[in-house]
């Protein structure tokens, strides 16, 4: 697979940095710089004039929180197959449900290894 | 009055406070989060009178079948390293990312405890973290309530991690 470009959208830009490191950790060549949103209304404006291939959002954030912001994405067509995996500490197991019904492709619950981050993230690209 | 739990399910089984068995639930928790974020193995030790330089504290309210803030409280130089090591980069090097950095600790701890709390899941939600920088405060629950405090040593720096819970 050529690089990937990839969007991380949580509120803590310390967790952004720790996503991102695991991501490359995990083998996956992530195109420079990797977008990055503290919402989900942020990240939707940014997917307006950018095209990704993976998009890792936390949950529990301010404006638009992550539930929301996958159930938008899945109403927009030329967004809806971009892969979602939800990292986050609402690692309930209706949250879970909940993030999977609405379109998300996997669930990380923090605190996470770079390698629980290697085995959600590779299935949804296809690696 | 009536006080009104914002979850929605109004069929949330009611949590009983079980101090002893939830202050274990919290020191695990908190050291899980601090092994596997920070590659630090915390140690409890004797609670310790709260110093003027814990400078910095991060809250996180628990709303639902239980209610109430968990709070981690340290000095500057302790959130500076742990910042540090969650980043990957000497601590002098680290600016505003230390406040972030504790938060994000708060906010994973606080899930992780509520996560072991059986039953309790998804009937209790998260607040985002909120940040105070300084040490000349006090809190006062308005409820009453049942507190939990916990201390560690954190490179040979206090750290307190507090559970208050409501009635």
């Amino acid at each position: 697979m050529s690089q990937i470009k990839a969007m991380i959208v949580d509120d803590s830009s310390v967790m952004r940095k720790i996503v991102e490191r695991s991501l490359r950790q995990a083998g996956l060549d992530l195109s420079s710089p990797v977008l990055e949103a503290g919402n989900g209304a942020e990240a939707l404006g940014l997917l307006d004039g950018n095209a990704v291939d993976l998009i890792l959002s936390d949950i529990n954030m301010p404006v638009m929180d992550g539930l929301e912001f996958v159930r938008q994405v899945q109403t927009v067509e030329k967004l809806r197959h971009i892969p979602v995996v939800m990292i986050t500490t609402e690692g309930s197991e209706s949250n879970v449900v909940q993030a999977l019904s609405l379109g998300a492709k996997g669930y990380i619950r923090k605190p996470f290894t770079p390698d629980q981050v290697k085995e959600h993230v590779l299935p949804v690209l296809g690696l | 009055m009536t006080m009104t739990h914002p979850y929605p399910d109004s069929s949330a089984p009611g949590v009983v406070f079980e101090r002893a068995s939830w202050t274990p639930l919290l020191e695990l928790s908190t050291r899980e989060v601090f092994d596997i974020m920070l590659c630090t193995h915390l140690h409890t030790v004797e609670q310790q009178e709260r110093l003027a330089e814990a400078q910095f504290t991060a809250l996180v309210g628990l709303a639902g079948n239980i209610c109430g803030v968990l709070s981690i409280r340290c000095s500057e130089e302790a959130a500076r390293i742990m910042a540090s090591k969650m980043l990957g980069m000497p601590p002098d090097e680290v600016d505003k990312d230390s406040l972030d950095a504790l938060g994000e600790i708060a906010n994973m701890i606080a899930g992780n405890f509520k996560g072991k709390l059986s039953g309790v899941g998804h009937h209790c939600m998260l607040s985002v973290p909120t940040i105070i920088v300084g040490s000349d405060y006090e809190t006062r629950s308005l409820t009453g309530g049942n507190t939990i405090e916990t201390t560690y040593d954190f490179e040979r720096k206090p750290l307190w991690v507090t559970l208050e819970l409501h009635d």
